[in-house]
């Protein structure tokens, strides 16, 4: 990442933070990083897994919300997010979110420089609780996404331009269990036809239908600021023209205060639309209010 | 040849049943040492109740109870639950919290102010995640009663 990224986003997000801020004195009560942060597609989890757990720190008398900006840069893609995400009573979570993939090697070729989509998600907490339940948190959620524009995913063979993923998604934190620090562990089942997440569209000419996809992680709460931990996506790979392969990554989160939060990962997204090995730097930053 | 092998055994399992009561011992007393024994307890649970009084989230469930009564009983309680020689004397969990309807912010809101006040008091994160560990057992014995 060019080193004036960072300082752009650090200047947005404070711009554009500090009116949220203001709207609400208080961030809610939920324990410090029990809110995780906020995944590219906009729904609290790690960076690229949903969590179970709900967005920010609103505990069941309270509502809250996030504002996050995120970017990803590898060497052929960068990916710019966008998010907002509003949690009423540590119950229902509403997001929202932006995708942009800028196609800086492709674009030249493909007579467009961007691909992006939107996404409107929604979660529900079914049961449990992060810290207090022996059972851990279960949460279900949506993912609607809606591609902007639809002309180069449907070249490469995309069947549609929008479609829904369904997740189940359960986390857990283990008290005192790796050299007495606490774990978070988090393993959803998501159900989807997206090519890269829907960036490349819904479905293909290799499978059309819906996969079930395990997608799990785990952190390490280093004290109540830190958090270092890994993450796994597995993903379908529905089109002939250029194979998909699962994305991981290695995260490490910095949570000074309940409003706000810094992630740094690296993150392997493997082979993209015919491009190989895109690894890089992902930096995101979390307003909470 | 047999007596050998008895002793063997013997002393194996002495040794075996002294690992244990010690291990148990230290096990459960590092916590008890680490939270300051009783005193470092009773410390954390003033500044526990110095910091209930200014969080308007929960004061309000504490208004007129007894201050010293509670002091003694929630200090007794955290010494014995962590390996300290205490007997917690006061009444059961789900009797002392029903009625009150806590809910999960005011749970939330004391668990931080137990965590603030252990900070205060420079209690290691191993000791504080290893007590809280063990509170939260207590949750649905003190939540919605
Ligand atoms: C881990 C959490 C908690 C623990 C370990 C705990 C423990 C205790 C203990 C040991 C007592 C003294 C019992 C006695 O004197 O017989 C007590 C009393 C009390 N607790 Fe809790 N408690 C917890 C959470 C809460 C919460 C969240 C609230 C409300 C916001 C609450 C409200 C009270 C009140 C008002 C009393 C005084 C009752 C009386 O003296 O009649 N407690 N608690």
């Amino acid at each position: 990442m060019k080193p004036s990224t960072l300082c752009r986003l650090t200047l947005v997000a404070c711009v554009s933070l500090a009116p949220a801020a203001a709207l609400k004195a208080d961030p809610g009560s939920r324990l410090w990083a029990t809110g995780g942060v906020t995944t590219i597609e906009g729904t609290a989890g790690g960076g690229l897994v949903p969590w179970a757990l709900m967005s920010g720190y609103a505990s069941d008398e309270e509502w809250g919300g996030t504002l996050t900006l995120s970017r990803a840069e590898t060497d052929d893609f960068t990916l710019n997010v966008t998010g907002a995400a509003l949690n009423w009573r540590n119950r229902i979570e509403l997001s929202i979110a932006r995708q942009t993939l800028d196609l800086d090697t492709l674009g030249a070729a493909l007579g467009q420089d961007e691909l992006s989509q939107d996404i409107f998600a929604a979660k529900v907490r079914l049961a449990g609780d992060v810290l207090y339940s022996d059972y851990g948190q279960w949460s279900l959620g949506l993912q609607h996404k809606h591609q902007r524009e639809f002309d180069v995913p449907e070249a490469v063979g995309a069947e549609d331009d929008r479609g829904t993923d369904v997740y189940l998604a359960a986390s857990k934190l283990f008290f005192a269990a790796v050299l007495d620090r606490n774990l978070l562990v988090n393993v959803s089942l998501r159900g989807t036809r997206a090519n890269q997440g829907g960036l490349l569209g819904f479905g293909g000419d290799r499978n059309d239908s819906y996969e079930a996809m395990l997608e799990t992680s785990a952190g390490i709460l280093l004290n109540r600021s830190w958090v270092v931990g890994a993450e796994y996506r597995q993903k379908p790979d529905n089109l002939g023209f250029a194979r998909e392969q699962d994305w991981w990554d290695v995260f490490v989160a910095w949570i000074p205060d309940r409003r706000l939060s810094v992630t740094a990962a690296w993150a392997d997204l493997g082979d993209i639309a015919g491009l190989e090995d895109q690894r890089g730097l992902y930096v995101s930053l979390q307003g909470t209010f | 040849m047999i007596i050998v092998a008895r002793t063997l055994a013997l002393a194996a399992t002495l040794a075996l049943a002294t690992a244990c009561a010690t291990s148990n011992r230290s096990g459960d007393s590092t916590l008890y040492q680490g939270l300051g024994e009783r005193s470092g307890i009773a410390k954390i649970v003033e500044d526990l109740l110095y910091r209930i009084v200014e969080d308007d989230r929960i004061a309000p469930q504490f208004k007129g109870i007894d201050v010293v009564q509670f002091h003694t009983n929630l200090t007794d309680q955290i010494c014995e639950i962590s390996g300290g020689p205490c007997t917690y004397t006061g009444r059961a969990m789900t009797e002392v919290h029903e009625g009150m309807n806590v809910t999960e912010t005011q749970f939330n809101a004391l668990a931080e102010q137990l965590i603030l006040a252990m900070e205060e008091n420079q209690v290691s994160t191993s000791a504080q995640n290893r007590l809280l560990g063990r509170l939260v057992e207590l949750h649905p014995d003190i939540t919605h009663r």
